[in-house]
């Protein structure tokens, strides 16, 4: 891995010239047989593979609108065409959104509509053949699903949506990916992403205590399978290991501590990720929400908050209450939904984001902050895919984009923005979302990462940034990883709550 | 002889046009989104919803943060191809309607602005590298015919005039089941074969982003998932399946 390098910047904004194939067989590994049957899913590729993933493509054409409506929508305009990340790192045509679309809809044209079975040269419509289903697997595993390509198209195709759909008919026939397919398979056997049982999970956070008390001389607790706590904090399972994601698990118990609120975690639901978004199946995404609501009926909690983790912000935000009936017109039949539904208290926003909760006690006046604490950060704030593109926070469209920045402002003196055409929903994803953060695929991160750090590299030679704050376990794991590539300290990203962490006032109030 | 053709070619084209666009929509409607995919931020009212699409279809609002280059060409052809066939409407009403007839001398413009976005949007895609790598042969070919459709209108209005009055005749006849004589002018005849052959192709091929925008569930849905459940027939027969 060390011949990787980083591309060099580009004389902004000139879009790359072309080069065919140049990720080609560069995908990830795949899924073994242990993988794959752990989560129901053939252990290899199966024998008629090319009938079931047809049979499976119909199928999901009449179970997606998304899906049906994007096949049919695109005119090639070519909108989307400079906006993937990983086009622009790459060059490779294969990953300008439409060109990835189109190795689906190529399929689709053949099988699923009247000009592709009667003149396919004609309409660019394929067979699928061996050949195509590994482009599938590579090229639909070098998308992060980050939905930028979804604000620019005039029909609002979504390219995140061919990949899911892509993944699962990759899945059903045994083609699986190793990373996100293992992962899933550790969320239903340990409870996390990472695989950390229960003793290991306490110990940490047992030494996280310690830690604190040490640092600021307040006993914070970081409780745990608390049954009757106020709020159940569902969090990414970095946030208890990892650097820099512990900072902000720790700003986060500051907060509950400064705000006299009672919070547990849980053990069994020790992960806020949920990887069945990735690979497109609806049954393991609700099987990994429906583990929050057991936990949640268990502890009889009131509320639910979710840390900095983009995609699970999605998936609580925009899928759980589809999913388990979270928040509001639970089935009545569904007798889970229903006790859940009594138990949480409706005057709060279910689930609610730690940066909502935050907000909401600092609108309050609950919190104060020494700001100078912060001084030695010039900050600037990198919008997480999905927490931009799929997801919302208060109560007005782009609370999102608001509520994080106000809180960095609230409690830090410096804050700088990058370039308006890299921000807000026309943020790039950091290079390592949506399954892909494995390495490997690092060459892939490496060069997606290229857009973000050209505009990360003006802040800090024009303004003397010197601290990325984002809201993202993944996002915070890919740059650290990544940014000493770039020649960047990789101290220079963490958590918004990293830092609150810095400047709250503890026993203030 | 050719009257009689070009008459059944209409009505085939007409009842294949309106049945192929029924039964795509119709598939559209019936299929569920099970998901909330909003592209936010994304409004957060029902009539929020309907400023947004508005804004999509009137204006093309994603497609100009996309590209000022596409926006531009595509919506000087997409407004003028409006006004056009606006203007067409003259040979099925008579009278003729009030607001049409105003319409007249823009709507004779809008061929020429009609002709000058196609040709643009047929330059990015012939020259842009990154256009041409993802055009199919059937991408051409359709704005060939567009193109074909425009230019021998265009002939007929200031080069070789047909009689427009046979013309409207032919067409008021076929609305009442009348078959009537259409001129015989070779370059009439081939634009009415380009128009029903598009309207032909129109519920078959990437012409459906008409109708598709509408049921786009990025740009269609609230953003409203923590205050209203949504849940599709499909995955609401998966609750009453599982036990927790």
């Amino acid at each position: 891995m060390s011949d990787i390098t980083a591309p060099a910047y580009r004389v902004i904004p000139i879009i790359p010239a072309l080069k065919p194939g140049a990720m080609e067989g560069k995908g990830p590994f795949v899924a073994s047989d242990k993988i794959n049957e752990a989560i129901g899913f053939p252990g290899q590729l199966v024998e008629d593979w090319h009938d079931r993933a047809i049979a499976r493509m119909g199928e999901l054409l009449s179970k997606y609108r998304s899906l049906r409506v994007f096949m049919d929508a695109c005119v090639h305009c070519g909108a989307c065409s400079d906006k993937c990340h990983y086009f622009i790192g790459t060059q490779d045509p294969k990953n300008m959104p439409v060109a990835r679309q189109d190795l689906m809809r190529s399929v689709y044209r053949r099988y699923f509509t009247l000009p592709g079975k009667f003149f396919p040269k004609l309409v660019g419509a394929r067979d699928l053949t061996r050949e195509v289903l590994d482009e599938w697997y590579n090229y639909f595993h070098q998308c992060s699903e980050c939905r930028r390509c979804s604000v620019f198209c005039p029909y609002g195709i979504d390219t995140a949506e061919v990949t899911m759909a892509a993944r699962e008919i990759l899945d059903s026939v045994g083609y699986g990916q190793k990373y996100s397919n293992e992962i899933i398979g550790k969320v239903h056997k340990i409870g996390n992403n990472l695989g950390l049982p229960a003793p290991a999970l306490i110990d940490t956070l047992e030494g996280l205590e310690e830690d604190v008390k040490e640092a600021t001389g307040i006993d914070v607790r970081f409780p745990i399978d608390v049954k009757g706590a106020e709020v159940l904090l569902i969090t990414p399972s970095a946030d208890f290991f990892a650097e820099p994601h512990i900072d902000s698990l720790i700003g986060y118990a500051k907060v509950f501590h400064a705000t006299g609120t009672s919070w547990t975690l849980s053990s069994m639901a020790s992960e806020a990720g949920n990887f069945g978004m990735f690979i497109g199946n609806y049954e393991q995404l609700r099987k990994i929400a429906l583990r929050i609501r057991e936990v949640a009926l268990e502890l009889g909690v009131k509320r639910i908050v979710v840390g900095e983790c983009g995609h699970a912000w999605r998936v609580a935000y925009s899928f759980w209450n589809t999913l388990s009936g979270v928040g509001e017109g639970a089935d009545p039949n569904d007798k889970f939904a229903q006790m859940l539904q009594k138990q949480l208290d409706h005057r709060y926003k279910q689930p609610m984001h730690i940066c909502e909760f935050t907000w909401d006690m600092i609108e309050l006046n609950a919190l104060s902050f020494d700001k100078e604490a912060n001084d030695k950060h010039i900050i600037t704030f990198h919008d997480s895919c999905n927490v931009a593109r799929g997801s919302r926070m208060g109560d007005f469209a782009g609370g999102q984009f608001d509520i994080p920045r106000n809180i960095i402002k609230a409690v830090a003196n410096n804050f700088v923005e990058m370039s308006p055409e890299t921000t807000r929903e026309r943020t790039f994803c950091c290079g390592g979302g949506g399954g892909l953060l494995t390495d490997d695929l690092l060459e892939l991160r490496v060069k997606g990462a290229l857009p973000r750090m050209e505009v990360l590299r003006q802040v800090a030679d024009e303004h003397g940034v010197n601290f990325m704050a984002t809201i993202c376990a993944i996002c915070k794991a890919q740059f650290t990883k990544i940014m000493p590539i770039y020649g960047f300290d990789r101290r220079m990203v963490g958590g918004v709550h990293q830092l609150v962490s810095n400047a709250i006032k503890l026993g203030d109030k | 002889m050719a009257s009689v053709i070009f008459a059944s070619l209409f009505y085939f084209a007409t009842l294949a046009l309106v049945v192929g666009l029924l039964y795509r929509i119709n598939v559209y409607a019936r299929t569920p989104s099970p998901l909330k995919i909003p592209t936010t931020p994304a409004p957060t009212t029902k009539g929020g919803v309907v400023l947004r699409m508005a804004r999509e279809v009137v204006l093309f609002e994603s497609l100009f943060k996309a590209s000022l280059w596409i926006w531009g060409l595509g919506w000087l052809f997409h407004a003028s191809l409006l006004l056009v066939i606006l203007r067409h409407l003259r040979y099925f009403t008579e009278p003729v309607w009030g607001w049409v007839a105003l319409l007249q001398p823009f709507g004779l413009y809008a061929g020429f602005t009609m002709l000058l976005g196609l040709c643009g949007l047929w330059m990015r895609r012939l020259f842009v590298e990154r256009i041409r790598y993802i055009s199919t042969p059937s991408d051409h070919l359709m704005l060939a015919l567009l193109i074909a459709i425009a230019v021998s209108g265009l002939l007929m209005q200031f080069a070789v005039h047909t009689d427009v009055i046979a013309v409207k005749g032919f067409f008021l006849g076929l609305m009442s089941f009348d078959i009537r004589m259409l001129p015989a002018d070779f370059i009439l005849y081939l634009h009415l074969l380009m128009v029903a052959a598009l309207m032909l192709i129109f519920p078959i091929s990437k012409l459906l982003h008409a109708p598709g925008i509408f049921f786009s569930p990025t740009r269609c849905q609230t953003d409203n998932p923590r205050e209203k459940r949504h849940l599709a027939a499909w995955a609401k027969q998966l609750e009453s399946e599982s036990i927790k």
